[in-house]
Parts: structure tokens; sequence; C-alpha cells
């Protein structure tokens, strides 16, 4: 039976982490088709289409989904879940609120969190913070899974499927309502789908001080990202925190400046390829990851990081 | 409006976990276990709403062996007025997966009739992020996940939410779920004489027989290994280095 995978998409493009689900879905070998909803969406319908793998576009052009409420949507995907075995959603803050909705809904054991599609049953994910990998096997029919994307690279084009007008089920948006929002400015690269990143902690002191740590990313073409005690502290917005509980990246090269190394924190970016520490304590725990470890006041070598790039860049 | 608080007992936060050899599950035999740190949120929560007088009555309910009666104990220490547990664990190896805790939970709503649930987004052991969710499905009710603020108002609740990108507010109706994100509140610790008092609290014991559900796991666990590990590589003596190795070395810049 075919596989589904919920889109996110900004109306004319599909997500890069909908990319990376794609890609992880691939070990099945089914069908594939993808489900593109919202208002004035045809451009990412049309997008998803194109991309390799892909065999059809549920499509449903409807204000009503632009905002991604999770009772609409859950209703919308268990409506189609009839055809599929497999229901699958990248591990956005988004793909976890409705997807276990949907597992409920489904009555399934949902599987959150998976980085590895070792067959049709069976998946890994990690657990306890990244501290242990899992390897279970589902005896549910349908299985309604949630990919952590951060070590997939995105599909590519290399599809022309159809696309597939769908319409919603009964109207299930009377329990929750949509007031607004308030997004984080920033014309920095996304911090999952960057290839470096460069985190600010504690140490950081204030928000003005974690200016520093954007002069460093702006060199580096790099995102930004915290601890959670640099998000508590106010220094950061909420949405830059990596870690057990916020984001997980896997970049290229992670900078950590005046970050300890709790494990909440490790499990959101031990992935990453090349890991640089700047911590004045020897002893911070960061260093058992770091690459390259740097021992000093964050004050000093921050801008003085910053000054080297530009050098390098120039 | 009563409030309902599901809460967790799972290894503490602090210790350093550690893979079991025959590669069955992890080691909690003589470990600190506390509760899951988002539901003491959760649980301080419900007391904000309960002494701002939007709540009447705290019940804080737990799944799992017996000695998850410590962690509602703790909940009763920190203001909870009374607690449930249904055991449904002989031995602390056993996890309730959360479709069954959520049935369960759902026929604790149906005979206590809440007018909210509190949950914490994620149990730190599974990182499952899903109980909250589930039992949202199962009953038909609205969900408002990762919640950074709550505000009950007349016919619901107003709940900013921490999403990708950033914040999001939206509005419930009640009955509700609503789980909770690590901004919400710093919860309090349990004063001595607060402890001392919730000895004599309720506690009520159930198991999933009296409710009938099904508690038996939809999936089995083939093996649980321990990740890749990473070998810390050398420390730089100044920032000159660092680039320089980044450049010519890693290649990474
Ligand atoms: C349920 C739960 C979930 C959590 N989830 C997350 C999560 O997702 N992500 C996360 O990050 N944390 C998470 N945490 C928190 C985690 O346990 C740590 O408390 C947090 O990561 C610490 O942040 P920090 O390293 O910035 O601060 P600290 O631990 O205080 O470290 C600050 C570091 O800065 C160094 N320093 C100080 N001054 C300077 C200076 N001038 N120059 C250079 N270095 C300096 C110090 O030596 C120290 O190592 C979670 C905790 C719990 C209980
Ligand atoms: N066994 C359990 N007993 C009580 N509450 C639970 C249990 N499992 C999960 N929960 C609740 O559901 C939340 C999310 O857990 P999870 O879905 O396992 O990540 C927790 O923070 C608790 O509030």
């Amino acid at each position: 039976m075919a596989v589904l995978l919920l889109a996110e998409h900004d109306g004319s493009a599909v997500s890069e982490s909908s990319l990376k689900a794609l890609t992880a879905v691939a070990p099945l070998g089914a069908e594939t088709h993808v489900l593109v909803a919202g208002g004035g969406s045809k451009a990412a319908a049309d997008h998803a289409a194109t991309l390799q793998g892909v065999s059809k576009v549920l499509h449903l052009d409807d204000e009503a989904f632009s905002v991604r409420l999770a009772e609409p949507y859950a209703a919308l995907i268990a409506a189609q879940a009839a055809n599929y075995e497999h229901i699958v959603a990248a591990a956005t803050a988004s793909g976890k609120n409705i997807m276990a909705r949907v597992a409920g809904l489904l009555d399934v054991m949902i599987l959150s969190d998976v980085t590895a599609i070792e067959s049709a049953d069976t998946f890994e994910r990690p657990i306890y913070a990244g501290n242990a990998i899992m390897t279970v096997k589902s005896k549910d029919a349908k299985k309604v899974v949630t990919v952590r994307t951060a070590t997939f690279s995105a599909a590519e084009a290399g599809g022309a499927a159809v696309v597939e007008a769908i319409t919603a089920p009964g109207d299930d948006a009377s329990l929750s309502e949509f007031v607004s929002e308030d997004k984080a400015q920033t014309d920095r690269p996304q911090l999952t789908s960057a290839k470096v990143v460069v985190s600010g902690g504690r140490a950081l002191g204030s928000s003005e001080n974690f200016a520093i740590i954007d002069r460093v990313a702006e060199k580096l073409n790099a995102a930004v990202g915290a601890s959670r005690a640099a998000v508590d502290s106010g220094y950061a917005p909420n949405d830059y925190q990596v870690g057990q509980t916020g984001k997980v990246v896997a970049p290229d090269l992670y900078i950590a400046i005046g970050i300890s190394g709790a494990i909440q924190h490790l499990a959101g970016m031990k992935d990453s390829k090349v890991i640089v520490a700047i911590n004045k304590d020897e002893e911070a725990p960061i260093f058992q990851v770091a690459d390259y470890g740097l021992v000093a006041d964050l004050f000093e070598a921050a801008p003085e990081l910053e000054k080297e790039l530009e050098k390098v860049a120039g | 409006m009563k409030v309902l608080v599901p809460v967790k007992r799972v290894i503490d936060y602090n210790v350093k976990v550690r893979v079991k050899a025959d590669n069955t599950g992890v080691d909690l035999a003589n470990v600190k276990m506390s509760m899951n740190p988002f539901d003491e949120i959760a649980v301080e929560e419900a007391i904000r709403l309960k002494e701002a007088g939007k709540a009447s009555e705290i019940i804080v309910v737990s799944v799992g062996v017996k000695q998850s009666q410590e962690t509602l104990r703790t909940g009763l220490a920190m203001g909870a007025d009374r607690a449930i547990l249904i055991e449904a664990a002989e031995t602390v190896d056993t996890d309730v997966e959360p479709l069954a805790v959520a049935k369960l939970l759902a026929k604790v709503v149906e005979e206590e009739q809440p007018g909210l649930v509190l949950l914490g987004k994620q149990a730190i052991d599974n990182d499952c992020n899903a109980t909250g969710q589930m039992l949202a499905a199962v009953l038909g009710w609205p969900q408002a996940t990762f919640a950074s603020k709550l505000e009950i108002t007349d016919d619901g609740a107003q709940v900013i939410r921490e999403v990708d990108g950033g914040l999001q507010t939206i509005k419930i109706k009640t009955p509700a779920i609503v789980t909770v994100d690590l901004r919400l509140n710093e919860p309090r610790y349990a004063s001595l004489p607060n402890i001392m008092k919730a000895k004599k609290k309720p506690m009520e014991m159930k198991t999933p027989a009296d409710y009938g559900v099904d508690v038996s796991p939809r999936l089995e666990v083939v093996k649980v290994v321990e990740p890749a590990s990473r070998q810390a590589g050398i420390k730089v003596g100044s920032v000159a280095e660092l680039v320089d190795k980044l450049k010519n070395e890693a290649g990474v810049i």
C-alpha cells in the first residue's frame, strides 16, 4: 500500500523539512502521495508534483487549512487514511502537533522522531535525549510516523505526478481558532537546514550581548541557535532552542559559544559533522564532543573570531 | 472547573542514562526517579489557576508502576487536591505506551468531567510528545500543545504556543487538552509542611481492568543500543589557529 506524506509549505514551495521527510520514506519503496492543503497553495502542489518519488499530489485549496490547526488537519488526514499503510510528516512542531492526533483518531501508536526506516514495520528512534537508540516493530496495520529530518538530504526534482483536488471532511474547525502569529524576523538561514549553526548560551548574559552570536553567524552565513538557558533568560527567541526538547540540527559546522553542554543540549546537535566549542571552563562537558575546543572568554574570543572570519572571507 | 494533570514518573533528568548490556532497554534499577519536568510545570499551572479562582479542584493521575505513588505525592505536596494511580505495569522496565495512557486518561476524564487536562508536552524518557494529542483525539476535544501562556476566558481559553518560527496564539473551546512547554512557568518546590499534609490527601488505586482498557503494547522493542559515540577532538590555542583548522583541516569554512 501507498505512503501519504503531509507537506508543509509556504504557498509556493514544499518546505525543506518535508523534502527531507520525502527522502526518509524512500526505503519503503512504495508509491508516495503528498498532501498539500491551504488557501492559494496551487504553486506548492505543483512543486510537490515535480519531486522525485512522488506519484500523486492530493491538493486541498481551502483557506481553513492555511493555518495549521491540529483538529481540521488530523480529521482531513484520517479521512484519507483508508488508502495508506504509512502516514508520514516531518517531526516539526506542527508535525508533532498534528500526527499524534492522527494516530489517536486511527487507534494506532505513533512512531515519533524516527531516524531510520528499516522496513515497512520496523523503525529506529532515539529515546532518553538520544542517549539510547531504540528499534521498534509496529504491530499496527497503519503506521503514523514523524521523521527527525536532520540527517536526511532534501528530495530533488525529477518527478511528474498528477495533482488531484480533494475535499475536506466535515467541519471540525469550531474546536479551535487561530488568533495571531508572532514569527521571529530573521534574514539568517533556517536553523534546521543551515550548513553552519552558531549557538549562544547563558554566558552571553543579555539579549544585547547575544548580538555577538548574530555577528559571528553573519560572517559564516550561518543560522543562530541557543541553549535553553539563553532562551529562558530571554536572550534569544524560543524557536532558537537546540536540544532534546527544542530543534535537532546536524549541520556541517556547529559552533557552541558559552554553552556548557548539558545532555539535553547535546541531544540536539551531536550529529553535527564538525563541532567547535568556545568556553572559559576547560572542564565544560561540551569539550567532550567538540572536534575543536577553545578555552577562552567568549567576550574576547567571539569578536576576534568575527575579525578572523572576515579575513578568510576577504 | 476541575483540572486533571497526568504526571509521569521518569528517570531524573540529571542521571546519566546507561543502555543495558543485553540491549533490551536502559538500566532503571536503583537510579533516581522524579516527576517528568514538564509535568511539574503542568501541576504548577494548575495550582496557579486554582489560586486565581479559575480552578476548583486539581486531580493528579499517573499510569505506571506502584512506585508512581511517590510522583503523585510530589504533585499533592505541590498543591494538588487528590490523586489517582492506575497501576498498569509491574516492573519499572515496562513503559506504558502513550496510546494506552491516553485511553486510560479518557476514562478518567469521563468519570471526573474536568474542564481542562494539563499535560507535559513530552516525557523525557520515551521522548514521544504524543499523549496529549492522542487524548484529545480519543475525546474529540480541542488541543493546544506546547503552551507558553494560558489564559482562561469566559468560553474557553487563549493559549500562546511555541511553534516553528516563533509564537502562535490560538483560542480553544473548553473542555480542552493543553500540553505545556518550558517557558509557561517556573514550578515551585513543595514546602516541608505541605509534604506532610500531602500524606493525608486521598489517593485512589486503580487498574486498567477497572476501566476496561487494553494496555498491551503496539510496538515491540527489537533492541536498544548506545548511540555512536563522539571522540573529543583537540584544543586549539587561539582564535587564529581555530579558523586555520576549520579552513584547512576540516574544510568547513
Ligand atoms: C525537561 C528539560 C528539557 C531541556 N531541554 C533543553 C534543550 O532542548 N536544549 C538545551 O540547550 N537545554 C535544555 N535543557 C536545559 C539543560 O539541562 C541545561 O540547563 C542548559 O542546556 C544549560 O544552558 P547553558 O549551557 O547555556 O548554561 P550553563 O549550563 O549555565 O553554561 C554556561 C557555560 O558558559 C560558560 N561561560 C560562562 N562565562 C563565559 C565566558 N565569559 N566565556 C566563555 N564561556 C563562559 C560556563 O563555563 C558554562 O559552561 C533542558 C532541561 C530540562 C530539565
Ligand atoms: N504513564 C503516564 N502517566 C501519567 N501521565 C503520562 C504518562 N505518560 C505520559 N503522560 C503525560 O503525557 C505527557 C507527554 O508524554 P509523552 O507523550 O510520553 O511524551 C507527559 O508529560 C505526561 O503529562
